[in-house]
């Protein structure tokens, strides 16, 4: 709570300051009008009524001072509304800019362990309370503070006697509130998990809907549902019931006071007990008012900072997040071969890369990216208990095509992962063109790698913007090129605005074929020296797999690449195949080779049950 | 939308009627205390009559009383009507869902029919509960404030009128224009949650290419846009609070100039004036509170127009006026069928398909993605019906069958599996919910479940999580076709429904199905030719028309496609997978970090 007061004032001292002020401008003036009465009627009515000639003068000129001020309060209650509404939406957008500016910076295992419904559940439902309680509950809060005080002060100054019994019908008030509260509170817990596990239900049922139809499973579904539903009305009820009636007990607590009050106030004024004026008692009742109503308010307001902080406890968390490490030094520079053979740092992409590590003492040393990729002793872990990889020894030339074979949990597409250090690996070394990858930095070793994912991810935007995310300085002709080689443009000159046609919803509007092209294109725009290759299980109609086998064929030539295989033909033409079984390199060799051995891979080949 | 919503009070509507009834109680309670305050300052404080301030102070706590009483029955009614509202539209909506036809859950997507079912209703909920309990308090307890104002002094009262005039005016421009802004807002909150879903999704692409700074920066400009409308709905908004307060204050200060003089003149009592000022306030409030709801219901609008959209959905399928129950046999017979998933798309997904299949025959169905493979097996138990052309089962057209007689007589395994969180007999009870344990244990036989069920800790008791994700994939499979199993049907359809288990598990399953279910009509579905080779004859689809239905043999003789697919299979374009192949390795390490779901 206090660290997001924290947040939201670091950027908004000043705005806080003023409103803070403009708040108390607003509760006195509001208070100033309420006091207003008894002198009305004890300065002026009461006067005027025992002359005979009233003269209207200097009330007029005492309305004239009134109206002023009243309107100044008006002014500054408009501007701390308006100053609050810069307060929390650029809070609001500073959150979730943090948000996902620091999402971006997280390590995949972060995605890999809270679902997506989590994430975005922060981005929705948590950021929306923060901004209620921000905007509303805050202000209120202070406000009801600040008029509390105020009319107390005026109070006590009016009559003491009084005050204690205000004082004390206040006592009560908050006491049933906060009691009221309470009760309400538990009933909203049991709502909530009420709610959750409806949701639970529904969620279940609805994505196997097609399952409880095809079993007439619909009775017994409609069953279930309702006896959770009952449940989730049950508890309903009872949160909002006692919250409901919150406000007649406190508006009804109110009016009791207000006769208690009367009876009282009358009677030490008839009865001459304490010197009180006929005004001074009617003012005391209305400035009562003004007293108990802020009582509820804060009290009610309690429930939505509960919730809020809860929500700012969820967003710190992510934001609290460690962040991807990154050590590298090493990065990633165009180069161009000068006459004498050696290395020079060039501006324009020349095809030709070179690794760059700085000398802490004279020039860096440029080492020419091949693409050689050696894995020594490697061992992976994604819990730190359990190895998926123990004992990895691999070597990638340049310009091999490297295939992995083997079954699910195998570890084929750990290995690609910790090429691009998705993951860390435990232990060993990845060396890329004999450096440690640990010590390329991550942004660079990435931009050298061309990855082609096994599931296709597009975005929102045109054929074009998405071809692009491969490279985003390429011009329309180069993304053009890279569309023509890898076989994808034949099918986007055939969509309604070739080019230009908008995607949305992860390209649902495509084939699976036709997207897993437009990613082959984007890694092809990007024009890496080293590929990793998921090919698609999903499988795709037969003319498309070709058109995308060739598609991928054309992006291999002359780069290093390692491919997780489905495919004969891709693991075939391979210059290594890896043979992995439960993270253990247990064959390699060419295609020959192994079918030689008669091992793992020959009962595969041929088909034989293992 | 409203008709339809409101329909859905159902047996909560004599609390609906009564929490309005209650309320408009406690109002008349709440506006009369003033009156009664101001009899008792005159009467009693003013003339120093303590009698007086006894009766009239016992008149208020009574009052007091009764509006707690009027205001508790109220909350309660209220809560009890919106909480059984929301219930209802659950109910509604929710069994609806139930009779979608596959068209219908097509067109929805699960996460959607969550929210609609869950937030969306819950908004309705909350609306529906400020409709009870502010939307009749507001405007009864300001008219009759007006009312009270009348009564006391007819000249002053014209003042409040001038007043609320002015300000019914303003608010009323100021939300016409908020609502036109706040459409935006919701859109460009639709677009900033869609983008960020996206960027969660394709994590893996982002951080493959580097693409961090690009993604925060697209981010950045859609949060400001959003920021920069918000600040412009919410300024708007904010322009409610000083109008409200200089007309209230204006309304004060003309009371008290006027007030002075009438009270001076003998024509108003000094008590008269104080509830005035109480029934000023009162009045403005109410205004307030009037404009407030507005704002909130055109914020829930969108809420009852989703749930609306899915109650009011009708099912494309539903069952016949005069439905046969018995399907006298296994015959499948398709007529010249032609189908677009999409009703006057011209899409079709087939055309022109006529087989014939007699009872207990094995058909193999074969054939690239998109040839229509799944969609011939879905008109045969009705999941979806066809353009053009009839299905027969049995004999008869499927269009005259009752859907559940139908679809327990025609099994289906589909091609996207789901178990439920429940014990591996309950999942297995989805075929028969009166199936013996024994029953159990032979479909599991014949499916080749048994062997890995039995190995597991608890046998048959163990427990299957939510979507089926502790056993792999190809264990998946052979539960689910256990589970059709136990129907005990006629036709039996699996949509590549071994497509995960090793080979010579889908050998012993195919064995099994000819020699223990000899007379069930089976239509399977595969992508492997090795699955089909031995059916009875093979159906070669390609782009929703039948190219060929043949015998393996005379297949490869004759068929130029099938020709191709076993070449491509046996030599170049195969399946080379170790997944499909085995799936006993089935390791959740792997599918967490490598699975790029």
């Amino acid at each position: 709570m206090t660290r997001l007061l924290r947040y939201v004032l670091s950027n908004y001292r000043f705005s806080f300051v003023a409103v803070a002020v403009c708040i108390a401008v607003t509760a006195c003036t509001t208070l100033a009008s309420n006091l207003f009465i008894r002198t009305l009627i004890d300065d002026y009515i009461v006067p005027l009524t025992k002359v005979d000639n009233p003269e209207y003068d200097s009330l007029a000129k005492t309305l004239l001072v009134l109206g002023l001020i009243l309107t100044f309060g008006a002014a500054c209650s408009y501007a701390y509304n308006r100053i609050m509404i810069n307060v929390s939406q650029g809070t609001m957008l500073r959150l979730r800019r943090d948000m996902f500016g620091h999402m971006q910076s997280l390590p995949i295992r972060y995605f890999d362990t809270h679902s997506h419904g989590e994430i975005m559940s922060a981005y929705t439902n948590d950021v929306d309370t923060l901004r209620q309680m921000i905007s509303q509950s805050l202000p209120q809060a202070l406000n009801s503070v600040i008029t509390i005080v105020a009319t107390l002060c005026s109070m006590i100054v009016m009559s003491p006697w009084l005050t204690m019994v205000s004082l004390c019908l206040a006592g009560v008030m908050a006491f049933s509130t906060t009691k009221l509260g309470r009760v309400s509170r538990r009933h909203f817990v049991q709502q909530q998990k009420d709610l959750a596990t409806l949701n639970g239900y529904i969620e279940e049922m609805v994505s196997g809907q097609k399952v409880v139809k095809v079993f007439c499973h619909e009775e017994k579904a409609v069953e279930d549902f309702e006896r959770l539903n009952e449940n989730l009305r049950g508890s309903a009820h009872n949160a909002n019931r006692v919250a409901n009636i919150v406000m007649p007990v406190n508006g009804n607590l109110g009016n009791l006071g207000y006769v208690l009050l009367a009876v009282v106030g009358a009677a030490i004024s008839i009865g001459g007990y304490a010197e009180l004026s006929l005004g001074t008692l009617i003012a005391f009742l209305t400035l009562n008012k003004s007293f108990t109503q802020p009582i509820s308010q804060v009290s009610q307001q309690i429930n939505s900072i509960i919730t809020a902080a809860a929500g700012a406890e969820r967003i710190f968390n992510i934001l609290d997040e460690p962040s991807e490490t990154d050590n590298g030094k090493v990065t990633l520079v165009n180069a161009d071969v000068q006459a004498d053979g050696s290395l020079a740092e060039v501006e324009h992409r020349t095809g030709v890369w070179a690794w760059k590590r700085a000398e802490t003492d004279g020039d860096p040393i440029l080492t020419k990216v091949e693409g050689g990729v050696d894995f020594n002793m490697v061992d992976f872990s994604y819990d730190g208990v359990r190895l998926v990889l123990e004992d990895i020894v691999l070597k990638a030339m340049p310009e091999q095509k490297i295939a992995f074979v083997g079954g699910t949990g195998a570890g084929k597409t750990t290995i690609t992962n910790l090429i691009n250090r998705f993951y860390d690996i435990q232990d060993g070394k990845v060396l890329y063109d004999g450096i440690s990858i640990n010590d390329i930095s991550k942004p660079h070793l990435r931009r050298s790698l061309g990855m082609v994912l096994q599931e296709t991810h597009l975005f929102t935007g045109t054929v074009l913007d998405n071809i692009r995310y491969g490279r985003l300085d390429a011009t329309d002709e180069e993304c053009i090129a890279a569309a023509q080689l890898v076989n994808a443009h034949d099918f986007i000159r055939r969509l309604s605005d070739g080019y230009n046609t908008m995607l949305s919803g992860d390209g649902g509007n495509l084939s699976q074929g036709e997207r897993q092209l437009l990613a082959i294109a984007r890694a092809a725009v990007a024009d890496p020296p080293v590929l990793i290759l998921d090919e698609a299980t999903s499988s795709i109609d037969t003319r498309t797999e070709v058109i995308v086998q060739r598609g991928m064929d054309s992006l291999m030539k002359g780069r290093t690449t390692f491919v997780i295989a489905h495919r004969l033909s891709t693991v075939r033409n391979a210059d290594c195949i890896i043979v992995l079984e439960k993270g253990h390199v247990i064959e390699r060799g060419s295609h020959d080779e192994l079918l030689a051995l008669g091992g793992k891979y020959y009962h595969l080949f041929t088909g034989d049950g293992l | 939308m409203i008709k339809t919503l409101a329909k859905h009070i159902g047996r909560y509507k004599w609390a609906s009627v009564l929490t309005p009834v209650f309320t408009s109680l406690e109002v008349v309670m709440e506006v009369l205390i003033p009156y009664v305050t101001a009899l008792l300052i005159d009467r009693g404080i003013n003339a120093s009559h303590m009698q007086n301030i006894y009766t009239y102070g016992a008149i208020m706590i009574g009052m007091a009383l009764l509006s707690l009483c009027f205001g508790i029955i109220a909350g309660r009614m209220a809560s009890y009507a919106s909480s059984g509202f929301a219930a209802n539209l659950r109910n509604a909506m929710y069994r609806n869902i139930q009779r979608f036809a596959f068209s219908d859950i097509d067109k929805y997507s699960t996460s959607g029919l969550v929210t609609r079912l869950t937030t969306d209703v819950t908004n309705l909920q909350n609306a529906f509960q400020q409709i009870l309990r502010v939307t009749v308090r507001a405007p009864f307890r300001m008219v009759s404030s007006i009312a009270m104002c009348f009564l006391i002094d007819d000249r002053l009262s014209l003042i409040f009128v001038v007043a609320l005039l002015i300000l019914s005016v303003v608010l009323f421009v100021i939300i016409r224009k908020v609502s036109v802004i706040f459409s935006k807002v919701f859109k460009q909150y639709d677009a900033l949650n869609g983008a960020v879903q996206e960027n969660v999704v394709g994590m893996r692409v982002v951080k493959a290419f580097v693409r961090e700074e690009f993604e925060k920066e697209k981010f950045g400009r859609a949060a400001y846009l959003l920021y920069k409308l918000n600040v412009k709905a919410e300024s708007l908004m904010a322009l409610n609070h000083p109008v409200m307060n200089l007309v209230t204050y204006g309304c004060i200060i003309a009371l008290s100039w006027w007030g002075a003089h009438f009270v001076v003149g003998g024509t108003l009592t000094t008590g008269e004036l104080t509830s005035l000022f109480t029934y000023v306030m009162s009045i403005l409030m109410s205004l307030m509170m009037l404009s407030m709801i507005f704002v909130m219901l055109t914020r829930s609008a969108a809420s009852g127009q989703r749930v609306a959209e899915v109650i009011n959905e009708q099912p494309d399928i539903v069952n016949p006026a005069n439905p046969k129950t018995s399907i006298a046999s296994g015959d499948v017979e398709f007529q010249n069928v032609s189908f677009a998933y999409r009703e006057g798309s011209g899409d079709y997904a087939l055309s022109d398909v006529s087989l014939k299949i007699s009872s207990g025959e094995t058909i193999g169905i074969i054939g690239g993605t998109g040839s229509g493979k799944s969609s011939v097996v879905s008109l045969v138990s009705r999941l979806y019906d066809t353009s053009k052309g009839s299905v027969l089962v049995g004999g008869e057209d499927v269009r005259n069958y009752d859907l559940t007689a139908l679809r327990n007589s025609v099994a289906v395994v589909l091609q996207k599996n789901t178990l439920f969180s429940g014990t591996i007999l309950d999942n297995l009870r989805w075929g028969n919910p009166d199936a013996t344990p024994e029953q159990c244990r032979q479909a599991c036989e014949i499916a080749c479940a048994h062997e890995f069920i039995i190995e597991m800790p608890q046998g048959y008791d163990t427990q299957i999580e939510q979507g089926g994700t502790n056993v792999s994939g190809g264990q998946r499979q052979r539960l689910c076709i256990a589970r059709a199993l136990l129907k005990n049907p006629q036709v039996l359809v699996l949509d590549d429904s071994t497509s995960a288990c090793d080979t010579s598990t889908d050998a012993r399953i195919q064995r099994a199905f000819r020699e223990q279910l000899p007379g069930v009509t089976k239509l399977i579905i595969a992508q492997r030719i090795s699955s089909v080779r031995d059916c009875d004859r093979i159906v070669v689809m390609d782009s929703g028309k039948v190219v060929g239905y043949d015998t393996h043999e005379n297949l490869l003789q004759s068929n130029e496609i099938y020709k191709e697919i076993c070449a491509i299979q046996t030599s170049e374009g195969g399946d080379f997978d170790f997944n499909r192949k085995k799936n006993s390795a089935a390791k959740p390490a792997e599918e967490k970090g490598g699975g790029q779901k």
